[in-house]
């Protein structure tokens, strides 16, 4: 996996996904990268049903305006060291829904985001690659202490 | 909740819009006596993206590609509906090629999400082996989807007049494996659905819609089927290559001799259902003829016949969750649609959750809600917000809303 990770985060990494909106194409891609075929699990990467146990965020969607307080509320849910991860091209720019009138979005004007990924949907790879780099902002974070 | 009550209380659970039962952000509330649900209350509108208005700052060929985003799963069968609803306004004669082509796509997809849904009703009820197995099933759809699309979730294969990527005859013995491989698992999740005792146990009699109520609620697609209507827009009305092929209604009776409504009677509906897929696409390969797979090939010759079109148009489509009702109206001086109107299939397949959970346990709600396969991110289109302020619509509101709306689409 990425390199440069050191001893110190030692938990395996558990990751609460979050839809603020989507259109399931990014999520069905999440599970599919919990699926045999890629099958992160063997990492140590897990879905977790509770945010109070996820070590990183996983936001798809445009975020609306409903959803906006319920996503704020996850992140502050989530323990100290955590990461956002935004999956999809409408949470990073809007994408087609742009300038629409019911969206709050990007998620980066809501929550801070570490990792961007790109695509409509990122293929199952690049949310896997996404996962590691925020790994290692988690291991930075665990060696300063 | 244990607590020792001797006056007869009810009390209310909500559940949503972020819950890990669901998958997508909706809200229950539901009544609850002692473990039976009473009543139950569907509160939309999380998902709401204005899609419909933002068509209308759109050109028709930037549509396409916003009604495939408006749900992931079913991103043929919108933009799909889309271009009936165009080219019935516009006029506009479709090569017969392209509408085999069109089938293929549309029955392809309806394989991938209805085994998709079988996997997430395994994991409903607690069995992940059946989850992780059917989605490696999946997974081979999503290739072939991949190799015939170049995508595997948002294809962008539909346009206007057509289609945008030819089969070509080298690209047969691939497909024609493929299809072999999905009939050999097919007879393993029969097997697995329909003779496992686990499964029996949770879906036999359980979320019962009857007819009745299926007719009453206006309910479409296996959810409709499986309680015995004979509904289906493939058959019913022949567009793109139906006509041609051999397809009839699909009722669980078929295989079981009757039919109860229940979530095992769903179950069978939609694996009869793919079986039925993969016999369309042998069809279509087999009879398809040769020709052109677009009748205007240039955009911009295009975009100019559409911008003087002043008319309107109704395009129905049978997506894996029943029929999707898309309407389009243009006005003659702009090139964007004047109004575009779409009627997901989960809409209407959201109030016959009512009476199916009415009674149930509340450990059955997750997969009778399953069990119509629910598409949130297609409905969610009635949470009015204005000024701030949110109205929230009771289901009899909700109710003649939908009626209003289909009284509207089919004027
Ligand atoms: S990025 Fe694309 S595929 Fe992903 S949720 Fe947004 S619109 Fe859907």
């Amino acid at each position: 996996m990425a390199k440069g990770l050191t001893k110190s985060f030692k938990r395996a990494l558990w990751v609460y996904h979050c839809n603020s909106g989507s259109c399931n194409g990014c999520d069905i891609e999440i599970i599919a990268a919990l699926c045999p075929r890629y099958d992160v699990e063997r990492f140590g990467i897990r879905l977790v049903g509770t945010p109070r146990h996820a070590d990183v965020l996983l936001v798809t969607g445009p975020v609306t305006r409903q959803m906006e307080d319920k996503v704020k509320r996850v992140y502050e849910q989530m323990p100290d060291p955590k990461a956002v991860i935004c999956v999809g091209n409408c949470g990073n720019t809007g994408d087609v829904f742009y300038e629409s009138y019911n969206l709050v979005g990007p998620i980066n004007k809501i929550l801070p985001v570490d990792v961007h990924v790109i695509g409509c949907p990122p293929r199952p790879e690049a949310i896997i690659n996404a996962v590691a780099k925020a790994w290692v902002k988690l291991e930075t974070l665990e060696a300063k202490k | 909740m244990k607590q020792e009550t001797t006056t007869k209380t009810s009390y209310h659970i909500p559940v949503g819009p972020i819950h890990p039962a669901l998958k997508e952000p909706v809200y229950f509330e539901f009544e609850i006596s002692g473990e039976r649900i009473v009543d139950v209350n569907v509160k939309l509108g999380h998902v709401h993206r204005g899609v419909e208005w933002a068509s209308r700052k759109r050109n028709p060929i930037q549509v396409l590609y916003l009604a495939e985003r408006i749900c992931g799963i079913c991103s043929f069968c919108h933009p799909a509906a889309f271009t009936l609803a165009v080219e019935t306004a516009a006029d506009i004669q479709v090569p017969e090629r392209a509408e085999y082509l069109r089938v293929i796509q549309g029955e392809l997809e309806r394989i991938t999400s209805h085994i998709l849904w079988a996997g997430v009703a395994a994991h409903e009820i607690g069995f992940d082996t059946v989850l992780y197995f059917t989605w490696q099933i999946r997974e081979k759809a999503l290739d072939l989807t991949e190799y015939l699309t170049g995508n595997r979730v948002t294809k962008g294969i539909m346009t206007i007049g057509g289609i945008r990527r030819d089969i070509t005859p080298d690209m047969l013995p691939r497909i024609k494996k493929d299809l072999n491989f999905f009939k050999d698992n097919f007879e393993k999740l029969r097997h697995i659905f329909l003779d496992d005792k686990t499964i029996k146990m949770r879906s036999q009699g359980a979320g019962i819609l009857t007819k009745k109520d299926a007719l009453k609620l206006c309910a479409v697609g296996p959810t409709t089927r499986a309680s015995g209507v004979k509904k289906d827009v493939r058959v019913d009305t022949s567009y793109f290559a139906y006509g041609d092929l051999d397809i009839d209604y699909i009722t669980p009776d078929v295989l079981t001799g009757e039919v109860n409504g229940d979530v095992y009677d769903r179950i069978i509906q939609r694996l009869l259902e793919v079986k039925q897929s993969i016999g369309l696409i042998e069809q279509c390969i087999d009879q398809m003829p040769a020709g052109d797979i677009v009748s205007e090939p240039k955009i911009p010759k295009l975009m100019n016949q559409l911008k003087k079109v002043n008319g309107e148009g109704v395009g129905r489509h049978e997506a894996p969750r029943g029929e999707v009702i898309h309407y389009v109206k243009f006005d003659g001086h702009s090139e964007n649609p004047y109004t575009w109107k779409v009627r997901a299939p989960t809409y209407n397949n959201i109030l016959p959750w009512i009476p199916m959970l009415k009674g149930e346990q509340i450990a059955d709600i997750p997969i009778v809600a399953a069990s119509t396969d629910p598409c949130m991110s297609c409905t969610n289109r009635v949470a009015i917000v204005n000024d701030n302020k949110r109205y929230e619509l009771t289901k009899e509101q909700l109710h003649s809303l939908s009626v209003e709306k289909t009284r509207r689409v089919l004027k």
